[in-house]
């Protein structure tokens, strides 16, 4: 009587048709549950509130590169500092623990005991002990135990470092400015070029050419030569002291620092492993292989076991990505003036549009993951193994 | 279909109204009652104000005015819960019914009364935004303060008179953001800023939790007007009444000269406005919906006005703060001045 139900068809359109039903009355019940809440508070949303004048100041003026001002700026201008701010503990973030994970991971499986220690004594305390914790230790317990803004550590009488912030000179925006940045692209171009013409020299003649090291020489010198070419140089504003605080020149502020420190410490725990698992899965029988054709050790590592360690290590090292972005919402805790801190803490509390705040920043936070995601997939094709 | 509406509504309108005229009932009281106590959004952490003890035990001046709505209702001041709530948290704990008032030093503003959803009913500390510093810097006026990096509380009304102080005066600040007090006390006394601000009462509290109290001077200026006092949800009036109304109580009790130890003596007063408060005679207690000695009930576990600022935050407690304004409007403080504290009369 029931055979349909055991028919292989039959199920699969009757779950799928589940699932979607579910699903839609799920996302019924939340629009009803708000609608008729806001209903009840008397509530109308909107986002009229981001065009009023915010009144508060949501960042140092040391780091305020999209140029807050108290007088005019917005909730909106509130809005775009906190995303700014946000991507920049984000992005360094990543860079440094890719950096970190990547050496943590190699050591831990050196041969030589006392580094292969040290690496799994980071891991391992890294791992277990909460991150916010670590935020808090180096905030509290490491960055503002630094010296004071007149005891300030300097370097070279440009670079200050204090508990506060660090104290950077800043390249002023003139044209030798424009003329790096123009070098360096007509570098990248020139590198395209010359990786496309080695390769195929190397598939006719069987010659390598080193283009890494090329590379590394074109990138700094093309624009050297620009700037001496055209007589400019760069000019910088340093930071000098006045009254209670360095003016002039970028103040990284501590907090700042405090999160790039914790976050890629913490998130390079986890990339090591991911990395010393991505080695490990290359089977010894590879490199006995390549070492018997001739390859010397370099260029084992960077033909057999790099390019199959990658196609191990790249998916979930996107995750971590995404849980390191999306952590930096922590920075609440150490004051520092994040999204989350600035736009859906103060504006929030300041304007009660909680549901629209709220919104935008999931909205942030959803669409840098999706973008991170899509990157890393793209990379991830490049490196995957070509099926033929 | 337009007709039908029409008659809904109106039938609405005229039921509503015999429920009004007849029951003059409150959601919220009934909640409580339901609930068997009152739930109060207090300060996490703010010494004199509210703070737990070392048992766990929640004291402090405004944990008594919570106290104080427990025993109008029920006679029994222990009947409460606290619900901590940070700058940020405490309006959307009141808003979501998850607590019934906010009796957490919160500033009574325009904005907060007319577009948040809430109503203030009354004020219970007087109050002003000040400026600490560490005596070593050697700052005598807030003025000279350009280019300091400031430690602030998000979420509260200090953030945005900073901001509007330091615009009129042409000067600029460094913000350190940080969500609750205790918090910006620790940056603050870790050297991460160089001012700690916020309202003048809450220095007093924090200095007072600081290492060395001594080492720290807080500036004559005040900046702003900060009148704090309880607040709950628009909509309910009768509730809004009974808070509003036992906090008058307070002040009109220490205004009597009714207090604590007395009040049971003060019963047989021949003053009509004593009887009418402690609800010997008049009736006042049923027209809110409790019991005609509510006013009694409370002096009776909690004290007057001045006996539980005196407690808590007065001059021979750590807090250490004067009745400046928050004297009664009648007496006069040491050094001349007069309070603003005017209760309306219980007739």
């Amino acid at each position: 009587m029931f055979s349909f139900w055991y028919k292989g068809k039959f199920r699969r359109i009757f779950f799928q048709a589940l699932a979607i039903v579910i699903f839609a009355g799920f996302g019924f019940f939340l629009y009803y549950n708000t609608s008729t809440n806001l209903a009840r508070l008397n509530i109308a949303p909107g986002f009229e509130f981001m065009d009023e004048i915010a009144g508060f100041m949501p960042t140092t003026t040391g780091m305020n590169l999209t140029g807050f001002d108290l007088n005019k700026s917005t909730h909106g201008d509130v809005f775009v500092v906190g995303m700014f701010n946000t991507l920049i503990v984000a992005i360094m973030g990543v860079i440094f623990a890719t950096i970190l994970g990547f050496v943590m991971g190699i050591l831990r499986l050196s041969k030589n005991l006392i580094l292969s220690f040290v690496a799994s004594a980071y891991v391992e305390g890294m791992r277990n002990i909460p991150l916010l914790l670590w935020i808090l230790i180096w905030y509290f317990g490491i960055i503002l135990a630094g010296p004071s803004v007149r005891g300030s550590v300097s370097f070279f009488d440009i670079i200050f470092i204090n508990k506060r912030y660090v104290a950077l000179p800043q390249p002023l925006l003139t044209e030798a400015i424009w003329m790096i940045l123009g070098g360096i692209i007509a570098a990248i171009v020139f590198i395209f070029f010359l990786k496309k013409w080695a390769d195929q020299r190397r598939d006719q003649t069987g010659r390598n050419f080193p283009v890494f090291w090329v590379s590394i020489g074109v990138i700094f010198f093309i624009p050297l030569i620009l700037l001496n070419v055209a007589g400019l140089s760069v000019s910088w504003e340093y930071p000098i002291l006045k009254g209670f605080n360095y003016i002039k020149g970028i103040q990284l502020p501590g907090s700042y620092m405090a999160m790039v420190l914790a976050l890629s410490f913490y998130t390079g725990a986890y990339i090591a492993e991911i990395v010393r698992a991505g080695i490990l899965a290359v089977t010894s029988g590879q490199i006995d292989a390549a070492r018997s054709i001739g390859l010397r050790p370099g260029q084992i590592s960077r033909f057999v076991v790099i390019p199959q360690a990658l196609r191990v290590i790249v998916p979930p090292l996107t995750s971590q990505y995404l849980s390191l972005t999306k952590n930096s919402s922590l920075a609440v805790a150490i004051g520092y003036t994040d999204l989350v801190n600035v736009f859906t803490g103060i504006s929030m509390m300041q304007t009660g549009n909680a549901l629209e705040i709220i919104m935008l920043t999931m909205l942030f936070y959803a669409s840098v993951s999706l973008f991170i995601s899509l990157f890393m997939n793209w990379f991830n094709r490049r490196v995957a193994i070509v099926e033929r | 279909m337009k007709l039908q509406k029409t008659l809904a509504l109106a039938t609405g309108i005229v039921v509503a109204m015999a429920a009004g005229s007849v029951l003059a009932g409150s959601k919220t009281l009934d909640t409580v009652k339901a609930a068997g106590k009152v739930q109060c959004v207090v300060n996490p952490g703010l010494t004199g104000f509210a703070s737990p003890d070392d048992k766990g035990v929640w004291k402090g001046f405004d944990i008594d005015l919570c106290r104080a709505f427990a025993a109008a209702i029920f006679d029994d001041p222990s009947k409460t819960a606290y619900k901590p709530g940070t700058g940020k948290t405490r309006f959307t704990i009141l808003r979501s019914g998850e607590a019934d008032v906010i009796t957490r030093n919160s500033t009574w503003t325009f904005v907060r009364d007319v577009d948040l959803g809430f109503d203030f009913v009354g004020v219970n500390y007087y109050d002003g935004q000040g400026f600490m510093v560490s005596k070593d810097l050697g700052i005598k006026s807030a003025k000279q303060l350009d280019g300091a990096t400031v430690c602030i509380q998000t979420g509260t009304t200090t953030e945005l008179n900073l901001a509007d102080y330091f615009r009129t005066n042409k000067m600029t600040f460094q913000p350190v953001p940080t969500e609750d007090s205790a918090e910006s006390r620790v940056n603050f006394e870790k050297g991460a800023c160089d001012v700690y601000t916020t309202d003048a009462s809450q220095l007093a509290a924090q200095r007072s939790a600081l290492q060395k109290p001594g080492n720290y001077v807080i500036l004559p200026e005040i900046i702003s007007k900060e009148p704090l006092g309880p607040v709950v949800r628009h909509g309910d009036n009768v509730w809004g009444d009974i808070i509003r109304w036992s906090l008058n109580a307070m002040i009109v009790a220490e205004e009597l000269g009714v207090t604590q130890a007395n009040v049971e003596k003060m019963k047989s007063s021949a003053n009509p406005e004593v009887r009418r408060l402690l609800g010997v005679e008049g009736g006042l207690g049923k027209m809110l919906g409790l019991s005609n000695d509510f006013a009694y009930r409370i002096i009776k576990h909690i004290g007057n006005y001045g006996e539980v600022f005196e407690k808590h935050i007065g001059v021979n407690t750590p807090i250490g703060l004067d009745r400046g304004l928050n004297n009664l409007w009648n007496r006069k403080n040491s050094d001349g001045s007069n309070g603003i504290l005017y209760a309306a009369p219980f007739r």
